[in-house]
């Protein structure tokens, strides 16, 4: 595996980097979820362990809000539980130094807009890269509202990864793909995270549009869950996103159901 | 300042509040929805159906009631009040439904879904899916469930299929959520009637579009009755739909001090209450920027009212931008200001209030007596209370229906 500089200078041309670099022995790459103080903090550090263990090469830690949005059930829950349990902004970038001291995988930020608006761009930014993150994903704010975030996130050496869909219209495509950084977070169906997705022609022909509007990679998520959805992504995406899926293994299944399933969907990114 | 209003520098925006803050999924759906909006809205024809169906089917326009008996009681200024009780279904709220279901036509689109506090928008769209001959969905906190379930039965009788939320508090903001998720997954069949002046553009402007017809009416009935305009008008908010639809028609009358009457629940000391203007703070959530009732790190809070139509984090940006603009006044009424109001009015006036518009009129009993006779003041009753039976009675703490409810329970 490549070295990973962590410096902020060099980040921004090195996720490309760490992406190409995992790639010269992957068909595709893993990203994988987990919301910060869900089911707690210790459960989150064994789920990074685990996704270190097992070969995860990104990672995106959700901070959580109380109005998820553009999540589906398990998430929603999630999210509110960890903020029942007391998470508040500063646990959040104290587990993000940590992890990030600790693991090799870029990790991201993944949060809605309010709690970013509420403490301001700069200080997001500027906090975010403290804690050596690599970036942040924001999917209920459109292009069009990020204003300064996108010049305080190229100062700090911090990627904003946008979210494309299918429902996008190609000048809707270009506009996000050029403003987007690192890679475009292509969401794979309509509707929250969670549900089921199948890889069909539709989803072909989605990443056939995400390619003709962008030079960036592409990484795919909603509703993946098993190895053979990642096989059926291979040739057609850099990136695969797990998220829910790993979660309802680790309520229902325990560390060990967690390490299986991870180790499964890590085998199937291999030719 | 009305027409200005809508003038829009950046598409949605009043000022610094509104925008349109979806999940890229939306994006498309929403523009689509803006522009079958604005068509309609450019189509005279458009406007003239709306006025018709209202007419023919919700007994528009409704009259304004001089409260005499009232007006005498507290012995300062007259009081008159719009009543949007008589709509079809017992509150404003049919204006808007009944407008966004001629929209779905057009669009031709065949499910509609809707978000739903007290539960008087959620029957307001199931009455229109019917008459329509739409699917329906309503999505309703589990804990407005609770307290508003005669609403519940009625949606199901019109054949809505009625959704309980349990997420996070369970009130307004999480059924609003809900209904979105549900949007982002079937927006090609399906219409989101947002009940609403909140919620991602064009949402605010287009349910104040359906809504003004309560100002315009009154406008020109009040110089019809009193042959001058009102010197205060009271409407209560919750995310503002009653009050932005009476205020629009008032708003570049210089003399009418419009005043918005949010739910000051337990008291804002309590932290029980959902006064967005004075406790609240600027964000961004449910899809736009306004005032939230909100924590340092931006989490929202819960929020308490006795009226579940009121009990909500958010205002609608226009009422936002018209209060930075100290365009409206803003005040609040306890629970306990309330229920009292209710019943003076039921007393007074033989007029049964819903808890939500009672709101507006604790406000303007607070405000009369030290008003000068000759002065007018105009009330939009916005919603009847029969809905709110069950909490009125144990609000008031009557024995027999307390009896009543103990020997129908036996009876089960």
């Amino acid at each position: 595996m490549g070295v990973i500089l962590k410096t902020e200078s060099t980040k921004l041309m090195n996720l490309t980097e760490h992406i190409q670099e995992r790639l010269r022995h992957k068909r595709i790459l893993l990203m994988t979820h987990a919301v910060v103080g869900f089911p707690s903090l210790q459960a989150n550090w064994d789920m990074l362990e685990i996704m270190q263990k097992a070969g995860v090469d990104l990672v995106e830690l959700q901070l959580p809000f109380t109005e998820p949005s553009a999540d589906g059930e398990l998430f929603v829950k999630a999210n509110q539980a960890a903020l029942k349990s007391g998470i508040r902004i500063d646990d959040y970038f104290a587990f993000m130094q940590k992890a990030t001291a600790a693991f090799d995988f870029p990790i991201f930020m993944m949060s809605y807009y309010n709690p970013v608006f509420v403490m301001g761009h700069q200080t997001v930014c500027q906090r975010l890269k403290e804690s050596g993150s690599w970036g942040y994903i924001l999917p209920d704010l459109p292009v069009e509202e990020y204003g300064d975030l996108f010049e305080y996130s190229k100062a700090a050496g911090l990627h904003p990864i946008l979210l494309c869909a299918p429902t996008n219209t190609p000048q809707r495509l270009r506009k996000i793909a050029q403003q987007g950084s690192g890679f475009l977070y292509c969401v794979a169906r309509k509707g929250v995270t969670g549900a089921k997705t199948d890889i069909n022609e539709n989803v072909d022909d989605f990443i056939t549009r995400c390619r003709d509007c962008s030079e960036l990679s592409i990484a795919l998520g909603f509703g993946l869950s098993k190895g053979e959805d990642i096989q059926d992504l291979h040739g057609k995406v850099e990136i695969a996103i797990v998220g829910s899926a790993l979660l309802r293994s680790w309520l229902e299944k325990g560390p060990e159901g967690y390490q299986n399933h991870l180790t499964e969907l890590v085998e199937n990114c291999f030719p | 300042m009305q027409k200005e209003l809508f003038e829009f520098e950046r598409p949605g925006y009043y000022g610094p509040y509104g925008g349109a803050f979806v999940p890229e999924i939306l994006k498309t759906t929403i523009d689509e929805l803006t522009s079958a909006f604005e068509k309609a809205h450019a189509d005279p024809t458009f406007w003239q159906q709306y006025i018709e169906v209202m007419q023919t089917y919700s007994c528009r326009p409704t009259p304004i009631s001089y409260l005499e008996n009232l007006s005498n009681q507290l012995g300062g200024a007259r009081i008159y009040c719009k009543r949007e009780d008589l709509n079809h279904t017992g509150a404003h709220k049919a204006n808007n439904v009944m407008g966004q279901g001629l929209l779905v036509k057009r669009m031709g689109k065949s499910r509609v879904i809707a978000e739903t506090g007290a539960g008087q928008h959620g029957v307001a769209t199931a009455t229109m899916a019917a008459r329509m001959g739409l699917e329906c969905t309503i999505y309703m906190g589990a804990v407005d469930v609770e307290r508003q379930r005669p609403n519940v039965f009625w949606m199901e009788q019109l054949g809505a299929e009625v959704i309980a939320v349990t997420d996070g508090t369970a009130t307004l903001k999480d059924a609003i959520n809900e209904a979105m998720r549900d949007w982002a997954a079937s927006m090609e069949t399906t219409h989101y009637v947002m009940g609403t002046v909140c919620g991602p553009h064009p949402f605010p402007q287009m349910v104040s579009y359906f809504q003004s017809l309560i100002g315009k009416e009154s406008y020109q009935q009040m110089q019809k009755m009193t042959g001058c305009l009102p010197n205060h008008i009271y409407a209560c908010v919750g995310g503002g739909s009653n009050a932005t639809g009476m205020f629009l028609a008032f708003l570049d009358e210089g003399n009418v001090e419009l005043i918005g009457v949010e739910a000051g629940g337990k008291g804002i000391e309590t932290g029980q209450h959902a006064c967005r203007m004075k406790g609240g703070k600027l964000g961004v959530a449910q899809g736009y920027k306004t005032y939230f009732l909100q924590d340092q790190e931006g989490q929202m809070l819960e929020t308490h009212s006795v009226a579940a139509g009121l009990d909500y984090i958010g205002v609608g940006p226009i009422l936002s931008y018209l209060y930075d603009q100290k365009r409206i006044r803003f005040e609040s009424a306890t629970d306990e200001e309330v229920v009292e109001a209710a019943k003076m009015l039921i007393r007074q006036e033989g007029i049964i209030p819903a808890l939500e518009s009672s709101h507006a009129f604790a406000a303007a009993i607070r405000e009369a007596p030290q008003m000068k006779k000759e002065k007018i003041i105009l009330i939009n009753l916005s919603g009847r209370g029969d809905k709110d039976i069950f909490n009125i009675a144990e609000a008031i703490g009557d024995e027999k229906w307390e009896l009543f409810l103990k020997q129908k329970v036996q009876n089960l």
